[in-house]
C-alpha cells in the first residue's frame, strides 16, 4: 500500500503548535492541572523510554523502575546528603542512572527474551532492597526532602517574580515546563536516532536478524547504547517527579505499578513500535483516569482489560491500527528508495 | 558458619517455592509462555479456597481438593481462550496479556475482598512440630516440601511414562513437526496449562495456611517462582525443584546474617548462578 506522508515540515508545525499549547497551559490553568498533567508528561517520558527499548530494539524489560528509582534516590542524596540544588540532582539521577546501566546491562545482555525480562525484573528489586539499607536516606521507610528545598530550587525565584504567583506555583510551573522539554527533547532524540544509520541498523535487526547481521550491523553495540541512553532519560524522569512528590521510600521510587506498568500499557495501547503511539497511548490513559477516578480498583481492571484487548485484537495498538488503516504518517521513520533504483527500468 | 537449623529451614522454605515453581516450569518449559499472572492465580487459587471453607465449613486440605478441578478448568479455558490467540515468535504478546491478567486478578481480588490479610485455618497441624536430631521442624513446612517433591515425582511421571507426556516433550522440542505426528498443540497447550493451575491451587493451599495473604502478594511470589524455574533450567522438573531451594536457601542464610537481607540475599543468588549459568542449572529444552 502506497503510504501518504505529510510534508515534513507539516509535522514539525503541528509538533511546534501543540508544544506552544501546552507550554501555555500553566499561565492559564489552574495549579491542580498543572500538577496533573506534569504527571502525565513524566508518564509519557518513561513511555517514550520504554517504546525505544521494546518497540525498536526489542528489548522488552519489566525492570525500568529500577533508573526511576535510582534518578530519584540521587537526587534526594545530591540535595540532603551534599547540598546541591535540586535540579542538579535531576541530572545526577540521569548520569548515575546510566552509569548503573552498564552492570546491569553485563548482567541481563547475557539473557534472552523471556528471561531478560525477568532479570530486569530482578535487578530492580536487588536496587529498591539496596537502597531500602542506605539509612542515610531514610531506610526502609523513606524520607522528605528538607522544607523549602522547592523553594528555593533554581530558576523558581525568575518564574514567580514573572508570573506574579507563589513559591509553590512557581516550583510547579517550572517542573511542569522541564518535564514538557524532556518530553520534546526525547521525541527529538528518539525520531534522530531512528532515522540515523544507527536507528536503521536497529530497526533492521527487529526486523530480520539474520539478515541484519549480514549486512554488518552490531545488535549488541546499538542494543546496549539504547539501553544506556533510555536509563539516562528515565533516571532524568524519575529525579523531576519526586522533586514534586517530595517524600520518597523504596516501594514508591521501585512501583512496579506506577513506573512499568502503566508504562507498558500506554505504550501498548497508543501502538508500540511507532513514535506518534506513546502520546496517543497517554491521551487514552489520561482520558479513562479522568472518567473512572470514582471507581478505584476498576479503573486498574479496565486498563488491564484494554491493554488485553489491543493485544489480541490490534496488536500494532490504536495509533498503529490507524496509521495501517488510513496510511498516515507523522515522524515518518521510512527513508526514501535512492533516486538511481527507480531510474533502472528493463 | 550457618547452623543446621538455618539450612533445614532454608530447604523446607525451598520446598514451598518449588511448589510455587512446578506449574511455571511446565507451562514455561512446554510453550515458552512467561505466565506474569502465575503469581497472581496462586492468590486466587487461595482465594477460592477460602471461599469453598467458609461456604461449606470444609477443611482447607478437602476445599483444595475441589478446587483443583475448577482451577483446571479455569487453565484451559484461560488458554483456549486467551492465551493460545497470543502465542508466537514474538515474546511481547504473551508477556503484556499475562501483565494484564495479573493486574485484573489483582484488582478483581482487590475488590471482592478487599485488602486485609487472610489466612486458611488448618487446625492444630498448624502449629506441630516434630523433632528430627537437634532440628526442630514444623510440620507445615515438611508436609509442602513432601508436596513439592510429590508433585515434581507425579509431573516427571506424566512427563516421562505417558503419552500425554510425550505429547509435551514432542510439542516442547518442535511444535511444528510435533503437528505433523497428530498432535494437536493448542489442545496440547490447554492440558498444561489446566495441570499448572491445578498445581497452583496446591500451592494456594500451602501459600494460605502457611502465612497470611492479601490480593497484593502475587508478582513478589511469582518472582521467587520464576528465579527457582530459571536457576533450575528450562524444561527440567528437578531443576526447578533445586532452584526453590537455592533461593530459599540463600533467603534463610541471608536472614541469619541481617534479617532485613532475606529477600535480597535471594536475588543476589540468582544473579549470581545465571553469571556463571545464564541457561541455568539442568536445561533439558533449548529456548
Amino acid at each position: 500500500m502506497m503510504k501518504t506522508s505529510f510534508p515534513a515540515y507539516r509535522p514539525l508545525a503541528l509538533a511546534v503548535l501543540c508544544a506552544a499549547a501546552l507550554a501555555l497551559v500553566p499561565l492559564i490553568g489552574p495549579r491542580a492541572v498543572v500538577q496533573d498533567l506534569f504527571g502525565i508528561l513524566c508518564l509519557l517520558v518513561l513511555a517514550l523510554n520504554w517504546n525505544m527499548l521494546a518497540g525498536f530494539a526489542g528489548l522488552v524489560s519489566v525492570g525500568q523502575q529500577a533508573f526511576v528509582g535510582i534518578g530519584a534516590y540521587t537526587m534526594f542524596a545530591a540535595v540532603i546528603l551534599f547540598g546541591l540544588d535540586p535540579l542538579a540532582g535531576v541530572l545526577l539521577g540521569g548520569l548515575v542512572a546510566m552509569a548503573l546501566a552498564v552492570p546491569v546491562a553485563c548482567f541481563v545482555f547475557r539473557l534472552n527474551g523471556a528471561y531478560f525480562a525477568i532479570g530486569t525484573w530482578v535487578a530492580a528489586e536487588i536496587a529498591r532492597l539496596g537502597l531500602g539499607q542506605w539509612k542515610a536516606l531514610g531506610g526502609g521507610t523513606g524520607t522528605s526532602l528538607p522544607k523549602g528545598t522547592t523553594r528555593d530550587m533554581l530558576g523558581v525565584g525568575p518564574v514567580k517574580e514573572w508570573l506574579g504567583v507563589s513559591s509553590a506555583a512557581a516550583s510547579d510551573i517550572l517542573l511542569y515546563w522541564l518535564a514538557l522539554g524532556l518530553v520534546l527533547v526525547t521525541l527529538g532524540v528518539s525520531w534522530a536516532f531512528l532515522r540515523s544509520r544507527m536507528g536503521l541498523g536497529l530497526q533492521a535487526i527487529r526486523d530480520n536478524a539474520m539478515a541484519a547481521r549480514a549486512v554488518g550491523v552490531d545488535p549488541v553495540r546499538l542494543k546496549a547504547l539504547v539501553f544506556l541512553l533510555t536509563a539516562f532519560g528515565t533516571g532524568l524522569c524519575g529525579g523531576l517527579l519526586f522533586i514534586q512528590i517530595t517524600r520518597i521510600t523504596p516501594d514508591a521510587a521501585f512501583s512496579l505499578l506506577d513506573w512499568t506498568a502503566f508504562v507498558l500499557f500506554v505504550v501498548v495501547i497508543g501502538g508500540i513500535g511507532t513514535l506518534p503511539g506513546p502520546i496517543v497511548g497517554v491521551v487514552v490513559f489520561y482520558a479513562l483516569e479522568r472518567l473512572l477516578s470514582d471507581y478505584g480498583s476498576a479503573y486498574l481492571i479496565v486498563l488491564g482489560l484494554f491493554g488485553i484487548a489491543v493485544m489480541l485484537f490490534a496488536r500494532r495498538g490504536l495509533w498503529g491500527s490507524l496509521s495501517g488503516r488510513t496510511g498516515l504518517e507523522l515522524l515518518p521513520l521510512g527513508h526514501r528508495a535512492p533516486a538511481s533504483a527507480s531510474a533502472v527500468r528493463p | 558458619m550457618f547452623s543446621l537449623d538455618t539450612i533445614v529451614q532454608g530447604l523446607l522454605l525451598g520446598g514451598l517455592y518449588a511448589l510455587f515453581a512446578a506449574g511455571l516450569s511446565l507451562v514455561f518449559g512446554i510453550m515458552r509462555l512467561v505466565n506474569l499472572a502465575h503469581g497472581d492465580l496462586i492468590v486466587l487459587g487461595a482465594y477460592l479456597i477460602l471461599g469453598l471453607g467458609t461456604v461449606t465449613g470444609m477443611n482447607p486440605f478437602v476445599a483444595a481438593l475441589i478446587a483443583m478441578p475448577l482451577m483446571f478448568a479455569l487453565g484451559w479455558l484461560l488458554q483456549t481462550r486467551l492465551l493460545n490467540r497470543v502465542l508466537g515468535e514474538d515474546i511481547l504478546p504473551p508477556l503484556l496479556v499475562t501483565f494484564g491478567l495479573s493486574v485484573v486478578i489483582q484488582n478483581g481480588l482487590l475488590a471482592a475482598f478487599t485488602a486485609d490479610s487472610r489466612k486458611l485455618a488448618a487446625g492444630p497441624v498448624e502449629s506441630a512440630s516434630v523433632a528430627v536430631g537437634p532440628v526442630q521442624m514444623g510440620v507445615m513446612p515438611v508436609m509442602s516440601l513432601a508436596t513439592a517433591v510429590a508433585v515434581i515425582l507425579g509431573l516427571n511421571l506424566l512427563f516421562y511414562r505417558t503419552a500425554l507426556g510425550r505429547a509435551f516433550r514432542a510439542t516442547s522440542d518442535d511444535a511444528v513437526t510435533a503437528q505433523l505426528m497428530g498432535i494437536r498443540p493448542q489442545r496440547i497447550f490447554a492440558m498444561a496449562t489446566g495441570i499448572a493451575l491445578v498445581v497452583a491451587a496446591i500451592a494456594a493451599l500451602y501459600l494460605g495456611t502457611r502465612a497470611n495473604f492479601d490480593p497484593s502478594i502475587g508478582p513478589a511470589r511469582l518472582l521467587y517462582a520464576f528465579e527457582a524455574v530459571i536457576i533450575g533450567g528450562l524444561g527440567s522438573l528437578w531443576g526447578t525443584l533445586a532452584g526453590g531451594v537455592v533461593i530459599g536457601l540463600a533467603q534463610t542464610m541471608g536472614a541469619a546474617i541481617n534479617p532485613e537481607w532475606q529477600i535480597l540475599a535471594g536475588h543476589v543468588a540468582f544473579v549470581l548462578i545465571l553469571m556463571v549459568r545464564p541457561r541455568g542449572l539442568f536445561p533439558r529444552a533449548i529456548d
